[in-house]
């Protein structure tokens, strides 16, 4: 094979989740990645499938020690490391969590195992050290061994893989992504996918270092090139000079020890340092992103946005289709809860299947719950659909851009008449699903109190409650930087909504994404909200930064922010009061 | 995470590799036959010294500073036995 020297080169895509990835270039066709099935176990059956477990790995001992056996004494480097192995087998960290999280997930024992596995390789990522990063190896050798038992000897396609590598693929299907062993995988590149494509939402929700929207990635790539991906700023490049490796080396450390630390503490739950527990659950738009949201700690959906299906089908699809997938996320989550959200979309965006109607103001036009309202066919078929897979877990149903009592009033109706046809039709379903409204909307803060005493919840929309409060777009770059989740006026709003919701003693989530970012999190907690849904990806890091926080501190703190009338001294603030604890920020260079 | 630590020693780790698969495995073999926990620590991060899977998570070179602390004083041998280990560079050391 001849040695030809490749140029750098460098391709800009979105970026997928971030982080850095360095490695070796892997390109797939569908037989590359191992298929692993996730599958329920009921409680009944759970001790049967810890045995089934418990049988593979006594099996898979047996048979390392039947390899040890026949080994000659001099070959003991080798020796030593297999000896090792023996003990990983039953390592608390491999075998004890995987039988806890049969029990406490009560999924199968290769999903288990698949992720514990997964999760005790992110610890070692810190790749500085060589022989460290060898021991990845082993436990993936272990691991693997185990599930080739679980799996039967028929199913064996891992020796596919035989390294970590970053996976070049043209695209990218939510059934793909749930069957990669992303143990084995560094990272991943696509070439398709935009910023609201199914690939673009399954790459948000892995959290491996990715890069997709890349057109020319499978076309550019050949198998074993050094390839760098940077997550962070949807960058990759394509056999690095020595200096582009070594300045990624040094970002790549900072960022996985940082991730490193949180990643280990993030299945347990989100209690303060004086003891309150919060409820930090998440943001979803597909059924398959259930996994990852249970990966990251989450406790329940507490925003299952609904629009996908819709515009996916490209018609609006009937009560039974909504009925599958919104069951079939009830049921995977329960007994946690799932919020689900009725469209909330601009009329608009059904063309052509609906007449288009030009609006100068989309944002202030016919949208979210007034377009429903004003196509009641298509809001009656999501409400039935919605409160008969309430009889399949825990469901709540959230109304959003409520923004007078006159709507609240319609949609009640609404849900009067959807439960008198499925009353007439004899279908099963709960009629006593708890029904929420966003509060995203000034008037509707300023109406907190009375809206309270007619709904069991509120959630607290923070993209938009901004947008309208500060009468700005965010999209539009000219105004983007009024965009202030920390502005006097917005906390004001936060705050009159939450002591409505005490006043008539309901429920108050926030699923904005100021929920998800940490500096936000200590005036949150300090106003009273204990409740977070949050994109995925940031459980892990809010969880953490909620271990360290002192509520009572939190309350006086954001008692104090009233004497600031600007959000830079607000921000200003709380980053001296909370610096210790802020987590590390990659600073663009 | 604040655990009552009943007894602490501090070692240093000498061997040229730094902790590594097989002295881990050692460590939580010995720590496993423990009546309560027993925690490695390098002031930053404390792990579990019954896993080697967490042990190794510590990536702890040689020269780095290891407090090794036991919840119960009933565990005092062991927390001697693995001190040793330590003092003796995991039986690693060039003469």
């Amino acid at each position: 094979m001849t040695q030809k020297k490749s140029r750098e080169l460098v391709l800009k895509g979105i970026s997928g989740s971030p982080g850095i990835c360095i490695g070796k270039a892997y390109v797939v066709d569908r037989e590359g990645v191992n298929i692993i099935e996730r599958y329920p176990i009921s409680k009944a059956m759970l001790p049967k499938e810890i045995d089934r477990f418990k049988h593979a790995v006594e099996k898979a001992k047996k048979e390392h020690a039947r390899v040890i056996k026949s080994l000659d004494k001099d070959v003991s480097d080798t020796l030593n490391i297999l000896e090792t192995h023996m003990a990983l087998f039953k390592d608390k960290m491999l075998y004890g969590r995987t039988i806890e999280t049969i029990q406490n997930e009560q999924i199968n024992a290769e999903w288990a195992l698949r992720k514990i596995s997964r999760q005790t390789k992110l610890m070692f990522q810190q790749v500085d050290d060589p022989y460290l990063q060898s021991r990845v190896n082993d436990i993936v050798q272990v691991s693997d061994k185990i599930m080739a038992n679980l799996l039967g000897a028929r199913n064996i396609k891992i020796a596919d893989i035989n390294k970590r590598v970053i996976i070049v693929a043209h695209d990218l299907t939510p059934a793909d992504a749930s069957q990669i062993q992303l143990e084995r995988i560094k990272g991943f590149v696509t070439d398709r996918g935009g910023k609201d494509s199914h690939t673009g939402i399954v790459a948000k929700s892995l959290k491996i270092p990715s890069v997709f929207g890349l057109a020319r990635a499978t076309a550019s790539i050949s198998n074993d090139d050094i390839l760098i991906v940077d997550g962070s700023s949807g960058l990759i490049i394509i056999n690095p000079e020595e200096d582009t490796l070594f300045r990624y080396e040094e970002r790549l450390a900072r960022f996985e020890a940082y991730r490193a630390d949180i990643e280990r503490e993030s299945h347990l739950p989100a209690i303060t340092r004086d003891g309150v527990a919060l409820n930090l659950m998440a943001n979803i738009e597909l059924v398959e992103e259930v996994v990852s949201a249970k990966d990251n700690g989450a406790s329940g959906i507490g925003l299952f946005r609904t629009e996908f299906l819709y515009l996916d089908l490209k018609r609006f699809p009937t009560e039974e289709e909504l009925l599958l997938k919104y069951k079939e996320l009830a049921e995977l989550m329960a007994p946690q809860s799932v919020t689900i959200r009725t469209l909330d979309i601009n009329g608009d965006k059904f063309n052509p299947y609906i007449d288009p109607v030009e609006e100068a103001n989309p944002a202030l036009g016919l949208r979210a719950v007034r377009f429903c309202l004003e196509n009641k066919k298509i809001f009656i078929t999501q409400i039935k659909a919605i409160l008969r897979a309430g009889a399949f877990g825990h469901i709540k149903l959230l109304i959003p851009m409520i923004s007078c009592m006159e709507e609240l009033i319609e949609v009640k109706a609404v849900i009067r008449q959807a439960v008198a046809e499925l009353e007439r039709d004899e279908k099963v379903f709960n009629k006593d699903i708890p029904l929420g409204i966003m509060i995203e909307v000034p008037s509707a803060v300023l109406m907190a109190d009375e809206l309270a005493g007619q709904v069991d919840f509120f959630s607290i929309g923070t993209n938009d409650l901004i947008q309208y409060s500060m009468a700005i777009d965010r999209r539009n770059r000219r105004v983007a930087h009024l965009y202030q989740a920390l502005n006097p006026a917005v906390i004001k709003m936060i705050k009159m909504t939450f002591e409505a919701a005490r006043r008539n003693d309901i429920e108050v989530v926030m699923c904005g994404e100021m929920a998800g970012d940490p500096i936000n999190i200590p005036v949150l907690l300090g106003i009273g909200i204990r409740h977070l849904s949050m994109n995925s990806a940031s459980i892990p890091v809010i969880k953490k930064m909620v271990r360290d926080i002192d509520i009572e501190k939190a309350r006086q703190m954001s008692e104090e922010l009233i004497q600031f009338t600007t959000v830079q001294e607000i921000i200003r603030f709380i980053q001296e009061e909370y610096k210790e604890i802020l987590p590390y920020k990659e600073t663009e260079d | 995470m604040n655990r009552l630590i009943q007894i602490s020693h501090q070692t240093i780790i000498l061997n040229d590799l730094g902790m590594h698969a097989r002295p881990a495995a050692r460590i939580a073999q010995m720590a496993m036959n423990a009546e309560k926990n027993i925690w490695l620590s390098d002031g930053n991060t404390q792990v579990d010294a019954s896993s080697i899977i967490d042990i190794l998570t510590l990536c702890a070179k040689k020269g780095t500073h290891i407090h090794i602390q036991a919840e119960s004083r009933e565990d005092a041998t062991i927390l001697e036995q693995i001190k040793a280990f330590f003092d003796n560079g995991f039986g690693e050391l060039t003469p």
